[in-house]
């Protein structure tokens, strides 16, 4: 909701004039976005078009198209695209298939009393560190010694090992709370006028359900996806405790930007240009409003 | 209206200026020096002397093992005697590979780098290091001849570095996944390997060299005689062998702590490591073992370099006469498990025969380990009727390698 | 919306299924922080509490905790001022432009933090000639700003301007307005975000390990380096332990805070 202020009969300055206080409210936060952060991406993405001299190392201000022709025509790099890619997705598709069941347990069958307790209990996860989390995955899912293994030793089963598999279990771990409370804030949001009044209207719980409650909380739904989309998509971190060999984009970025930053950049914009169009794609359904 | 389009307009033309900025900046000078090692350094003046009062820090980027001040082990500490007796602060940052290490340096803000063979001669034409002036570091006269004034630390006759020590990538294997005695590269690169799943190798493209030696002692006939000057063919070649060995890859290593744990652990049974890896690894309880490969292998003599714009100049110099004084020398070695560079360290380290284990003075051992180098376009090896495979590339191919 | 028995039990089941998911590694962490094993062998060899003991001794950690604490409280500061100053701009006016704004906004969280990273770290060192506390501050600040301003908004668009302009018919200057009405209005979303923005920061590693300077070590930093290495492993399981355990402060206030409106404001 949004109301723009009419100028005041009385009051200073700042009543007078309302593009001025616009203007002041919107310059500092604005310089900062702008210059320093979007300034900074304009610059990366600028080296991208450069290279580096063939011994040193250093920056060598040419332009040219080398480095995307590398990035799209070496059949390597697709497959590193594909697998982040589909890594994201199996994520973003796990996460809702655990967070949506548990985040309507919290909305509408726990007693209203518990929901503090449970959402400081999905909160707290987030507080311990990213990091001893991973790593706590590299012992769960460790084969033939690790917990994972342990507790299926007795029927046969080994541990996943570290790989694909090592990696989505992770990455789907860690995000979980990012799609959870989204969807759990939607749910509670829902007036539950709108449930009773489909009552009454006739329709069955699964009718309601599809018709009512989807249509509200799939804005929530979209928010929490983007999180676990785009932190999944940029991830080099959970690749390397937990993946094996298997490398995803953020890792190609992070072990090329040593040696050649324009190589880097290059292949940076992907993840950039797939998280720009899935935001683009999903303004139109009002997620942005529900991060 | 206006202000907002104003607004509008100071965004973009502050975009624009950023970006004009970044093309035109000359802060990055771009060096045409187009390889090789005959001219084409930077003049730059070695510090003159003489070393006073320290500044009270040091900014040091080191190899893991080389600073140690008692956090990795509290009997393990040459930093804080020097502390005590310099009043510079270390402030230590560690890299996993060299390229990690010309990165940094190239960043800004270090004042000594341990630098391998395949960094130090990137530092010097980039432009990162001074030249160093050997006079004002008294334990330079006790170093071996055998490791001074060599083709990767200095230029034209003038010294880029103090060196540091030397030794070999070893071949290392857990005893409780690997049963059988190992003293071959074999079981790391042969498709049949039977340990397919949990061979481990260095992350970084200077592993190609390894891939190299290995195909010198195979395939004589592609004519290896230098893993770092390799022609197109040749460098093909070992490519190929590194994608054979993905197959039986379980995790890459560039932080050593990440080895030593791979290994303890089971995760990783036969792999690429260094001695300290080894050694840290039994001193956990682990089951390990290591040797140098009958094949040869590659391995570094590193060479502690001061950069160019070294802010504390004096504490660099304290800490490069410092790490190669006998005492200090003798521990580091002991402790990373390399030969020593001081020639009076062997009389003082714990282990008495420790310079015969580690071939100090055997130069018969180092005929076949091959020190880290920066290959470039002018082969190092003397062929002129080739152009080799200079490191760029190699980096490109070893980041398609690992996708 | 009335449920039927057997759906309640049945979504009570994943429920308790991805409870279970979500804390049975943090029990093994845990259960590895006493652990008397060093390199985490599990199921564990024996129970000690020595680490506990040497974490609180360790210096280490100690300096990197209070780099960690320092950073947080400045990049919030920071990110308060300008996502509440953005929050107002978007929240209240109308203007050209105002959906790529907030599009824009979203962008420091939503790009991966190696690019933010990197593009930052290029900028830093070309240009300020190196990276310091500053330059690692002034990239918490950025995504920061995100989580502050989509708590503010969110009240923002709920407050509604009457009890504002209730406050400028009875005479109030738009500054007495500003901190007599809005500011305490707003006081519980400001909390919020700002307890958000700390934690965000607190646990930081990705843009952290480009943009802090030589020397720099924030706790996630401390634990990067640390996390194999076989003296520290356990360590770093307790500090893990002691971060969940005392996190329970900072989520009962945000807690009490939201559940002093009738809904609680978006939690990113």
């Amino acid at each position: 909701m949004t109301t723009t202020m009419t100028s005041a009969s009385r009051g200073g300055f700042g009543y007078r004039h309302p593009r001025m206080r616009l203007a002041g409210l919107l310059t500092p936060p604005m310089l900062w976005l702008v210059v320093i952060y979007l300034g900074s991406l304009a610059a990366l993405f600028l080296t991208a078009f450069w290279t580096v001299d063939d011994f040193t190392g250093q920056l060598v201000r040419t332009f040219t198209l080398d480095n995307f022709v590398e990035v799209f025509t070496n059949s390597s790099y697709y497959v590193v695209i594909l697998r982040t890619i589909g890594i994201a997705l199996l994520v973003t598709v796990f996460c809702m298939a655990l967070g949506l069941p548990l985040a309507f347990f919290m909305a509408n069958v726990a007693p209203v009393r518990w929901r503090p307790v449970l959402v400081a209990l999905v909160l707290t996860p987030l507080w311990a560190s990213y990091l001893v989390k991973v790593y706590a995955w590299r012992a769960m899912l460790q084969p033939q010694d690790g917990v994972l293994a342990w507790f299926l030793g007795p029927l046969g089963l080994d541990g996943p090992g570290y790989g694909f598999v090592g990696i989505v279990i992770t990455l789907t771990y860690l995000w979980l709370p990012y799609m959870i409370l989204p969807i759990y804030a939607g749910l509670t949001r829902l007036p539950v006028s709108y449930l009773d009044a489909s009552a009454d209207l006739g329709a069955r719980n699964a009718r309601t359900f599809r018709s009512v409650v989807m249509p509200m909380v799939f804005p929530s739904i979209v928010a929490g996806s983007i999180f676990t989309f785009s932190l999944s998509l940029g991830d080099y971190i959970t690749a390397q405790i937990v993946g094996g060999k298997v490398t995803m984009l953020g890792n190609v970025v992070q072990t090329t930007y040593v040696t050649n930053l324009p190589f880097a950049a290059a292949v940076a914009t992907i993840p950039v240009v797939i998280v720009l169009m899935y935001l683009f794609a999903v303004r139109r359904s009002g997620a942005l409003d529900n991060l | 209206m206006h202000t907002t389009r104003l607004l509008k307009i100071a965004a973009v033309g502050s975009i624009a200026a950023i970006t004009l900025a970044a093309c035109g900046g000359s802060s990055d000078s771009s060096s045409e020096a187009a390889g090789g090692d005959a001219g084409g350094a930077p003049a730059n003046e070695a510090y003159a002397g003489p070393v006073g009062d320290g500044e009270g820090a040091v900014n040091i980027l080191a190899w893991p093992g080389y600073v140690e001040d008692g956090s990795t082990d509290p009997a393990v500490d040459w930093v804080t005697p020097f502390e005590e007796a310099t009043g510079c602060t270390v402030n230590l940052k560690t890299f996993g590979t060299s390229d990690e290490a010309v990165k940094l340096m190239q960043g800004g803000g270090w004042d000594v780098v341990s630098a391998s063979g395949d960094a130090t001669l990137r530092l010097i034409y980039g432009d990162n290091v001074q030249p160093v002036n050997t006079d004002l570091v008294p334990n330079y006269a006790d170093i071996f001849d055998g490791l001074k004034m060599q083709k990767f630390n200095s230029v034209d006759g003038v010294a880029y570095g103090i060196p540091h020590g030397r030794g070999a990538n070893l071949v290392m294997w857990n005893t409780d996944k690997v049963t059988e005695p190992i003293d071959s590269w074999a079981p790391t690169f042969e498709a049949d390997s039977p340990y397919k799943g949990a061979v481990t190798a260095y992350d970084s493209p200077i592993f190609i060299a390894d891939a190299a030696v290995y195909l010198m002692a195979t395939q004589p006939d592609l004519g290896i005689t230098d893993p770092y000057a390799l022609d197109q063919d040749q460098f093909d070649a070992a490519m190929a062998l590194l994608e054979q060995q993905k197959e039986l890859i379980g995790e890459y290593w560039s932080d050593y702590t990440k080895a030593i744990q791979a290994f303890n652990s089971g995760t990783t049974a036969i792999g690429t490591s260094w001695q300290v890896i080894a050694n840290l690894a039994q001193a956990e309880g682990g089951a390990v073992e290591a040797t140098k490969a009958k094949e040869g292998a590659t391995g570094w003599s590193d060479t502690w370099m001061v950069a160019k714009d070294a802010a504390n100049i004096n504490c660099a110099y304290k800490w490069l006469d410092w790490i190669v004084s006998p005492e200090v020398n003798a521990q580091v070695a002991e402790w990373f498990g390399e030969a020593p560079a001081n020639a009076k360290s062997c009389d003082l380290t714990s282990q008495s025969d420790f310079c015969d284990v580690y071939h100090a003075t055997d130069d018969a051992y180092w005929t076949d380990v091959y020190y880290w180098n920066t290959p470039t376009a002018q082969c190092l090896d003397g062929r002129t009727d080739v152009q080799c495979v200079p490191y760029s590339d190699w980096a490109t191919a070893w980041a398609a390698l690992r996708s | 919306m009335s449920l039927s028995r057997g759906t309640k039990v049945i979504l009570s089941l994943v429920a308790l299924v991805a409870g279970a998911f979500i804390y049975v590694p943090l029990g093994v962490i845990l259960i590895n922080s006493f652990s008397s094993s060093r390199s985490l062998t599990w199921p564990p060899t024996g129970f000690t509490t020595e680490w506990w003991g040497k974490t609180i001794d360790n210096e280490g950690v100690r300096n990197a905790l209070w780099t960690s604490v320092w950073v947080g409280l400045v990049a919030t500061a920071v990110a308060l001022m300008l996502g509440t100053l953005l929050a107002f701009a978007l929240g209240r006016y109308r203007f050209f432009g105002r959906e790529t704004v907030s599009l824009l906004v979203v962008l420091p969280i939503s790009l991966p933090g190696i690019v933010t990273g990197i593009a930052l770290n290029n900028v830093f060192t070309s240009f300020l000639g190196g990276l310091t506390i500053w330059t690692l501050i002034i990239g918490h600040v950025t995504f920061c700003i995100v989580v502050v301003y989509n708590n503010a908004i969110a009240r923002i668009r709920r407050m509604g301007t009457n009890l504002e302009e209730a406050s400028a018919d009875l005479g109030a200057s738009a500054v007495r307005t500003f901190t007599l009405v809005t500011l305490p209005m707003m006081r519980s979303a400001i909390i919020a975000g700002a307890i958000l923005a700390f934690g965000l920061s607190f646990d930081e590693i990705i843009v952290t390990t480009f943009t802090a300077g030589p020397g720099i070590t924030t706790l996630p930093i401390w634990i990067y380096q640390n996390l194999f290495r076989p003296n520290n492993a356990p360590i770093v399981n307790v500090v893990a332990a002691i971060l969940v355990i005392v996190s329970v402060i900072p989520i009962y206030v945000a807690q009490r805070i939201s559940s002093d409106d009738d809904r609680g404001a978006g939690v990113m």
